[in-house]
């Protein structure tokens, strides 16, 4: 483990399968995460403290509520890409779009393997993209993006900074440093 | 602990990997297992099966409901293969993929010739998983698998 006495860090999981819930809820598990699943991006904006009918009134202008306070504190946001209505980049998007919302990290996962996609993924900000079925070696990728969130917050830990520099991502993962995509 | 069940169940591992009927990530499943849950790969399975029983049901009725909508059985069979592919079903997930190729070339006989296929590997599958984790209860705490019953 790294810091010591650190709190858990908050995973928000959304996945329309209830099977691969169950599994990425046991890899941030294992990985000591806090976890909550959810089954829909809806639920996931609702949970972070957006309120679906508030964006769908026609008389509301501003689409996030005007406090910047999110409800609950979640650090990542992991995503499949694949569901019905909202897709994890629709999510991701919303979330990027939020003043309240588009510092957490955003991840993304998915069965197929499509360059296009997963390019589009990270140039509208997400900082990776899995390959499903996804293994323990790719949730260790995590940790690099949640440290960089307390980095933000306090003073930076220039030792976490350079393992983030120096961890490479082989052909199955996409990583996002600073606009530049590492293969 | 009686060793000869454990090796029994070894051996059937390593036969249904040989065998291409389950895969690597069949092994990361068992891997994740631990004290705090172990009954994790058998609940992988079980929820496995009963949410494809329901796909496996949408399929086939897309099929059989002229005129066949190749869309929607290509999102069904995209849900399938993805399922099959978590748990490490090697032979399902690749006539999955099959039939999906089907779906692609409209060709409707062939997605029926494949599901028929499909719902055949699930099947063979489900009571070789149903041996294994009978194997792993009877090891004891020690082996993969805990007491839950399969469903």
């Amino acid at each position: 483990m790294g810091m010591a006495a650190e709190a858990q860090f908050h995973v928000l999981a959304v996945d329309d399968s209830h099977l691969d819930r169950k599994l990425i809820e046991m890899l941030l598990k294992t990985s000591s995460y806090h976890v909550t699943a959810v089954d829909s991006g809806t639920k996931a904006l609702e949970f972070l403290g957006v309120h679906e009918d508030e964006q769908n009134q026609a008389n509301t202008p501003s689409v996030f509520p005007n406090d910047h306070h999110q409800d609950v504190d979640v650090n990542l946001i992991i995503t499949d890409y694949c569901m019905p209505g909202m897709t994890g980049y629709d999510l991701l998007r919303k979330i990027k779009e939020s003043k309240s919302l588009k510092d957490i990290p955003v991840v993304i996962m998915s069965s197929d393997n499509i360059p296009s996609r997963i390019n589009r993924c990270l140039e509208e900000g997400a900082e990776e993209f899995f390959l499903k079925p996804v293994q323990l070696s790719d949730v260790s990728k995590l940790r690099p993006h949640l440290l960089k969130g307390i980095a933000k917050e306090s003073q930076p830990n220039i030792d976490n900074i350079k393992a983030m520099e120096e961890s490479h991502s082989p052909d199955r993962t996409r990583t996002n440093y600073n606009g530049l995509e590492v293969a | 602990m009686d060793k000869n069940l454990s090796q029994r169940q070894l051996d059937m591992k390593r036969s249904l990997l040989d065998q291409g009927y389950l895969d690597e990530q069949f092994i990361q499943l068992e891997e994740l297992q631990d004290e705090d849950s172990p009954n994790f790969v058998e609940e992988m399975v079980t929820t496995f099966y009963n949410n494809s029983a329901r796909l496996l049901e949408n399929i086939e009725q897309a099929l059989v409901t002229g005129p066949i909508d190749f869309a929607k059985l290509d999102n069904y069979m995209h849900q399938f293969k993805g399922s099959s592919s978590s748990i490490g079903a090697t032979r399902v997930k690749n006539e999955c993929t099959r039939f999906r190729e089907h779906c692609t070339a409209a060709n409707a006989e062939g997605c029926i010739r494949t599901f028929l296929r499909v719902k055949q590997e699930h099947t063979i599958l489900r009571t070789k998983l149903e041996t294994y984790f009978q194997l792993a209860r009877q090891a004891g705490p020690s082996a993969s698998g805990g007491g839950a019953k399969v469903r």
